[in-house]
């Protein structure tokens, strides 16, 4: 049986491990090979890196991290953060990733993930949507951590990047994100069940309750989870082990 | 030393990345002597069949391959174990390699997603070399939406996903393929890696 998958996520600045409570008050938590290489040992099904300031400057260094990391961890490892080109999508390709996120330049230019899944297939075009509730109850695409409202309802933008060719959608609540008071499960259900792609649900764990009321609420088909790791209030092996106390699958 | 064979149709900076943390020797080659050479061979691929047979087509390949494959032991990884089968139902009907009895077809299984992509757990159904260590319940890595069709004497390990999809499959003698990607499998992925290495070196009298 396809099990779920459990993803720790780093943030990464200038080829350090960071993390942010609500994208503000960023600081340093370690080195992202050996915290991957953590995860890796603890049973993290993927490895997701977040350079988060790709925008501005450090992508040689992502570069490097990426590709120490594929000499030392076996299973799937996504890259994203200021992805702009299809020459983005080689290099970090090249370098060790097997999937690449694309955020708000996917907003930008459509284009760019229809290109990146024709050129490398849809297996490594992840779409990360950054979801906001709106006063009607529907959901905003946002970007620029949130500072800025696309306009667009994010549900159809979710079924545009499916019909694009994007292989994954990763799905961040902005509402609940850093508030560690459980996923957002109307916005991972309103989104489940429009495409037919798997949902990476992020954003608001707290507690291993929530891991499992994801899974059995939702059609989501991984969490993802920064803070509850680093932090080591939580450890992977933990998060798997109690699922498997619920009877969802997972690998172990 | 493997040769893990470069047609421009995989990914193969994770393969060569496991290989090296094994300390496997191997060269990444697409020339026909290089493969002659070798005392066993990996074939990658990501992609679409009819698009993969075109270029080992264009790279003059598949003859050499399928000459090489009745002398050492060859692995086909994702789309490289799909090439491996006779037919391929994907973007039209293409020709494959033809060394394993079977057709490549796309998956069935209603109600579930496509591609089958994640960890699935597989079930021994016949032990090979390439199985040693390796139980019932290991979860490997998949990312598929085509499948094997073949009979049941060359499925050495199976997994479910709306239909029994063939996970690992050999001749019975050198050829073997996985569906999965071992070299992002974690721990049983580098074993089966291991396997294909130890098994490769018994073949060559130790000599590689």
């Amino acid at each position: 049986m396809l099990a779920k998958r459990i993803i720790p996520c780093l943030d990464v600045r200038d080829g350090k491990v960071v993390k942010g409570v609500n994208f503000v008050g960023i600081k340093e938590v370690g080195d992202p090979v050996e915290c991957a290489m953590e995860y890796d040992r603890q049973g993290a099904d993927e490895i997701t890196f977040l350079d988060i300031n790709a925008s501005h400057e450090g992508r040689g260094t992502m570069l490097q991290v990426v590709k120490e990391t594929a000499r030392h961890v076996f299973v799937p490892l996504t890259v994203g953060g200021g992805i702009r080109t299809l020459e983005d999508y080689r290099s970090l390709l090249r370098a060790g990733a097997d999937k690449v996120s694309v955020n708000s330049s996917a907003t930008k230019n459509p284009e760019l993930v229809k290109a990146a899944a024709d050129q490398f297939g849809s297996q490594c075009v992840v779409v990360a949507i950054d979801a906001k509730r709106q006063p009607d109850g529907s959901w905003h695409v946002v970007i620029n951590g949130g500072r800025l409202d696309t306009g667009l309802d994010a549900v159809q933008w979710a079924q545009k990047m499916a019909r694009y060719g994007a292989g994954e959608l990763l799905l961040t609540s902005m509402d609940a994100d850093g508030t560690r008071e459980g996923f957002d499960l109307p916005l991972l259900d309103a989104v489940c069940g429009a495409v037919d792609i798997p949902v990476i649900a992020s954003g608001g764990c707290g507690s291993l309750d929530h891991f499992s009321e994801v899974f059995e609420k939702t059609g989501a088909d991984a969490a993802l989870a920064a803070s509850l790791f680093h932090s080591r209030e939580l450890t992977v092996t933990q998060v798997k082990e109690h699922l498997a106390s619920r009877h969802i699958p997972v690998r172990h | 030393m493997l040769a893990v064979i470069d047609y421009g149709a995989g990914n193969l900076y994770s393969v060569c990345n496991t290989l090296d943390y094994l300390n496997i020797p191997h060269t990444v080659t697409a020339d026909a002597e290089a493969l002659e050479q070798a005392s066993g061979l990996i074939l990658p691929g990501v992609g679409a069949f009819a698009d993969a047979m075109a270029k080992l087509g264009q790279a003059k390949l598949v003859e050499p391959i399928r000459q090489q494959a009745s002398q050492k032991p060859l692995l086909g990884i994702c789309l490289g174990m799909q090439l491996l089968f006779e037919t391929g139902y994907e973007f039209g009907t293409t020709p494959g390699l033809g060394l394993i009895p079977g057709t490549v077809e796309r998956i069935q299984a209603p109600g579930l997603k496509i591609p089958h992509m994640g960890w699935n757990d597989v079930t021994l159904r016949r032990p090979c070399p390439l199985t040693k260590g390796i139980p019932t319940g290991s979860y490997f890595y998949f990312v598929h939406s085509f499948c094997a069709n073949t009979p049941p004497e060359f499925v050495s390990f199976d997994t479910e996903y709306g239909q029994q999809i063939p996970a690992l499959v050999t001749d019975g003698r050198l050829v073997f393929g996985a569906q999965f990607h071992p070299e992002k499998s974690a721990a049983v992925g580098l074993q089966l890696l291991r396997n294909f290495w130890e098994f490769t070196r018994e073949r060559s009298g130790g000599t590689c």
